[in-house]
């Protein structure tokens, strides 16, 4: 018997009297073969959420059950490509159906034509079990393709094809299992998106993801493999750090995922990353970049499952060995997605109207990151940077808190710092890592035995800043004692020649962590020798009229990255100068 | 000729529910004919087996159980468009009702549109100049850019709004066609009126196509006059290449009326009982604002809406903040101290602007003036807080030179008259004599070269 359509309300489609679906399956609605989803089914109703719009969608339209859950196609294409939520690349949809997207489009995910140089690393007679990698490809200048078995497949290869140019629905080599089938191996595969692929074991995590953005690296530092969340109201420059982490971070693949943002945000993103060079390999960034664009306008279902596609995309890159980042800008649009579907399928609301069920979502999704030994003993991480949108800037919305419990490190973006164009406008005092001491090593190893050390310090000094402002507002800065006047100079020194940095400047965009160092050593060589002259009694505002703090202030833009030595000169200049005027 | 059905099963606000309907279609449209003779229309929001629930846009007044005959159309709702829509009033729903007749249709469009590719966008880059220093040189409005102004009750919306209709002025490339689409929603007669009246004076009415609902019309209808203007911004800059500028307000009023709608429909409330899809749906509306490739043409919208209780953080504002490229808000205790406009610097934003102006778009100073601009008045409000509590004459001398910028920089950059139509240069040059105010060294954001340049304390002494 055929099954047709029941009841259409928005994207929640309804079938009555079936039993022929699982849950999650991938179906195709009506007969513009719209694509959805199973999601809940009892003795009466099967419902399927439509990831299109369901306008002129009538009872009675056929169903038709793809078999298999809702999943991603894995091979070589998918980078430097834009998809839509399901993994419907948007230019071939341009091409297809112009400007303004069709309903019931469709086209094959990866491009079918593009032949690629491949290399195949077993032979006949190998027995291969999930994860093995049996052929390679350069997929772009910078990244290696490597196809791997499916997970849970094993056996013994059987035929194998010869190195050269194939396509990614060629076979290439033959597999039997143990039970004697025998199975095609091609260079694509499939993966349910909501199941997480599996790997051989969680590694712990230990290494800095290098961002080139002075705040995030020393203050609040992103863990490879770790999970960063950055909440902010509108207009504090969330798309903005995210767009700067996606461009400068050291990850070898990013997944940017914009979730129910901007359209014209995600045109800056393509545009930019396409003349962006990557300063570490000499390379366009898109040959490192995956983008899925599922805009504000664009069905709601879809927003749902773009941040699994997106996931499942990083994970599988990641058991190939690679360091993945992935940008989900915004997981808060996301949550809305779920709520909207929620509302529809008349499900009891928890708080604000969200499904109770939103915080085991997030962890979920969350916990998807980690730092992992692959099934091939490879190592390969994924690092989640969500983006939360608070309603109303209100941290205490539920999307905020729940997101708070499952990720590490924590940059709030904040509303004043940004009305002072403070950027980024991440807030030093709320915000947070727990990488801290996982990251203990790697700093010392890689920069410096004292970086922490530094950095504790720079801390406190604006933590101490931050308490005498209170003072400050009241009776004003004047009656402060000079040691504590120089501490709020330091304190702004600090805010404005390290914290606050610019990205459109050539310099300052990219920091190394070297001169990150070089620069909290000399601002805390500055506060030191300034110390040391108030209590040779020199009043701060002759160490001011020096004007060595405008000139620290400045050193962001003065000392190119490459100039490091130059450093030295100043800081001996800061200590003559001031040794100068308390020996006159 | 589709079926007619005879009768009505439940009535529910301004929903009705038609039962052993057959053939229907999600979203369709409907004519109501009722014994009177009157027709109404409706649109399928739900189909569940041979059960439709339809919306009447003009309200079912009137309507009982036994005195319709319903006509399904099979069509989504479509508007009628061709260029002839400039100069024209329509009603919410988008027909004509100034007395000219039917628009002699070239091409009938769905007036939900279809979400943009943002593959086939191209990045906004060319700024509008408003005339207007404020916006030009801290918040510049940019051609595709969406920029609502963030107002509250009783305040200057309407004259702005006005204001930048009749000065806006399409950078470069002068002789392309330039039009607005003005749809008002619940909005009281006078100020509709006021609108009007405008347009008429400044001799830009015949390139005005205007949508009004109006506050005493039905609700339903509200929810579907942007969406018709919208359609007729896209026909008219995607199809007839004409730069075209969409001016809705207010959105606060589209936002009840969608919140009435959806509490009929009795679906689960979201905050402050607006419904959980309100972003989808405000999305599904800014997100029309934009370039498309192969088109020369641009829908640039300017929302208005009226924050409850001036409160930022209410849903209606919150959730346009984050689907719109920035915002012009204004000010309530600038606008009481008669400063016009009476935008409020700080918390305004425009997204786009960082890449539409500078050298070659405006000037190559604009981005240093405006961070400085921004950067020195966000020092005046730490002053002034202190002020407040240690009195005035207690202020070191830095800070009451940022007393005296602040007062000046509202009293000479801020306000103009509504007639006033500044350069960008007139804007930029104010901007820096007012910077002169200030002591050199308190101007961290600008490169020694140019402050050599435009740094001049001389010309900050007219400022009295």
């Amino acid at each position: 018997m055929q099954n047709s359509v029941y009841s259409v309300n928005g994207p929640v489609v309804k079938i009555k009297d079936t039993k022929d679906f699982a849950m999650l399956e991938m179906v195709y609605v009506g007969d513009k073969k719209l694509i959805g989803e199973v999601i809940g089914i009892n003795d009466k109703f099967t419902t399927i959420q439509v990831y299109e719009s369901t306008t002129g969608l009538k009872p009675g339209e056929p169903i038709i059950g793809s078999g298999s859950p809702m999943s991603a196609t894995l091979g070589p294409g998918i980078l430097s490509n834009i998809f839509d939520g399901i993994e419907r690349p948007l230019r071939k949809l341009q091409e297809s159906s112009g400007a303004f997207i069709a309903e019931g489009s469709v086209v094959s995910t990866l491009d079918e034509e593009r032949q690629f140089d491949v290399t195949l690393k077993i032979n006949t007679g190998d027995i291969v079990k999930g994860g093995d990698i049996y052929a390679t490809c350069p997929e772009t200048p910078l990244i290696e393709h490597k196809c791997m078995i499916s997970p849970y497949l094993s056996g013994k290869i059987i035929w194998v094809a010869e190195n050269g140019k194939y396509t990614i629905n060629d076979k290439v080599a033959e597999l039997e299992t143990d039970d004697g089938t025998v199975i095609p191996l091609t260079l694509c595969q499939k993966w349910p998106i909501r199941q997480a692929r599996p790997v051989k074991e969680r590694l712990s995590i230990n290494k800095l993801l290098v961002t080139g953005q002075r705040v995030i690296d020393t203050i609040c530092p992103i863990a490879k493999g770790g999970t960063a969340a950055v909440p902010g109201g509108f207009g504090t420059g969330k798309t903005m750090t995210q767009h700067q982490l996606a461009k400068w971070c050291d990850a070898d693949i990013i997944v940017y995922i914009g979730c129910g943002e901007r359209g014209n945000e995600m045109t800056q993103v393509l545009e930019e990353f396409g003349e962006l060079i990557d300063p570490k390999s000499g390379k366009h960034l898109t040959d490192r970049t995956v983008l899925i664009a599922n805009t504000s306008n664009m069905p709601v279902a879809a927003r749902e499952a773009s941040i699994y596609t997106g996931i499942t995309l990083a994970e599988y890159y990641r058991d190939m060995g690679y360091h993945i980042a992935i940008m989900a800008d915004s997981t808060s649009r996301w949550a809305e997605a779920l709520r909207e579907i929620s509302g529809r399928l008349e499900e009891m609301p928890a708080e604000e109207g969200f499904p109770a069920y939103l915080p085991s979502r997030l962890s979920e999704f969350y916990e998807r990151a980690g730092y992992m030994k692959t099934l091939n003993d490879n190592e390969g991480s994924v690092t989640i940077i969500g983006a939360v949108s608070p309603q109303g800037s209100d941290f205490s919305e539920p999307v905020t808190q729940n997101t708070k419990r499952f990720v590490r490190c924590f940059l709030a973006l904040d509303k004043s710092l940004a009305y002072s164009r403070h950027y980024p406008a991440i807030n030093w005092i709320t915000s947070y890592s727990e990488y801290i001491d996982d990251l203990k090593d790697f700093y010392a190893e890689n920069v410096g035995i004292e970086f922490l050390e530094y950095r504790q310090k720079i801390n406190n000094i604006l933590v101490e800043e931050n308490n005498l402002m209170e003072i400050v507002k009241l009776i004003g800065s004047d009656v402060l004692p000079d040691d504590q006047k120089l501490t709020i100079e330091i304190a702004r020194v600090i805010r404005l020649g390290f914290l606050q940095q610019n990205a459109y400047h050539k310099d300052d965009t990219y920091v190394p962590l070297e001169k990150q160092f070089k620069m909290m050593e000399t601002i805390l060589l500055l506060q030191k020798e300034a110390k040391n002259a108030i209590s040779k009694n020199i009043a701060i505002s002759t160490i001011a009229e020096t004007g060595l703090f405008e000139k620290v202030i400045k050193i962001k833009y003065n000392i190119s990255n490459d100039n490091l030595s130059a450093f030295d000169e100043l800081n001996s200049e800061i200590k003559n100068t001031i040794f100068s005027l308390y020996r006159a | 000729m589709g079926l007619q059905y005879i009768g009505l099963k439940e009535i529910n606000g301004p929903l009705i529910v038609i039962d052993k309907a057959k053939d229907v279609s999600f979203d369709e449209i409907a004519e109501i004919h009722l014994d009177d003779g009157t027709i109404r229309n409706g649109r399928v929001v739900e189909v569940s087996g041979d059960k439709v629930v339809l919306q009447v846009f003009e309200g079912t007044k009137g309507i009982s159980l036994t005195n319709t005959r319903t006509r399904m159309m099979g069509i989504p709702m479509e508007m009628p468009l061709s260029k002839e829509i400039l100069g024209r009033v329509f009603s919410g729903s988008g027909r004509p009702i100034d007395g000219l007749g039917e628009i002699y249709c070239e091409k009938s469009m769905d007036i939900n549109g279809k979400p943009l590719n943002p593959v086939s966008r191209t990045y906004p880059r060319n700024y509008i100049r408003t005339g207007i220093s404020s916006i030009d040189c801290l918040t510049t409005l940019i051609r595709g850019q969406k920029l609502p102004i963030f107002s509250g009750s009783g305040l200057s919306h309407d004259k702005l709004a006005v204001q930048i209709v009749r000065q806006a002025e399409i950078a470069e490339e002068k002789g392309e066609e330039f039009a607005v689409v003005f749809a008002a929603m619940g909005v009281k007669n006078d100020v509709a009126d006021y609108f009007r009246r405008s347009f008429e004076e400044s001799g830009v009415l015949s390139r005005v196509a205007m949508f009004l609902n109006l506050s005493n019309d039905p609700i339903i209808e509200r929810i579907l006059t942007p969406r018709c203007a919208l359609t007729a911004a896209e026909y008219l800059a995607y199809e007839k290449n004409m730069h075209i500028l969409v001016i809705l307000t207010d959105m606060t009023s589209y936002a009840e009326a969608l919140r009435e709608f959806s509490s009929s429909k009795g679906e689960i409330p979201g905050r402050k009982g607006y419904p959980g899809y309100l972003y989808s749906d405000f999305a599904s509306l800014y997100e029309r604002a934009g370039v498309i490739e192969g088109s020369t043409g641009s829908v640039t919208q300017i929302p208005i809406l009226t924050m409850p209780n001036d409160d930022i953080t209410h849903p209606v504002p919150d959730l346009t903040g984050y689907i719109t490229e920035g915002q012009i808000v204004l000010d309530r205790n600038l606008d009481q101290m008669g400063v016009y406009p009476p935008i409020s610097i700080l918390p305004s934003l425009s997204r786009l602007m960082k890449d539409g102006i500078g050298e070659g778009y405006t000037r190559a100073d604009h981005t240093v003036v405006s961070n400085q601009l921004f950067a020195s008045y966000a020092r005046v409000q730490d002053a002034r807080a202190l002020a407040s509590v240690i009195g005035e004459d207690e202020l070191s001398e830095t800070d009451k030179s940022y007393m005296r910028f602040g007062t000046m920089f509202e009293k000479y950059f801020i306000t103009q008259g509504i007639y006033e139509n500044r350069t960008i240069d007139q804007t930029l040059d104010l901007g820096w004599e007012l910077l002169s105010l200030l002591p050199v060294s308190e101007l961290d954001r600008v490169s020694e070269e140019l402050l050599s340049e435009k740094y001049n304390p001389e010309n900050a002494k007219k400022f009295k």
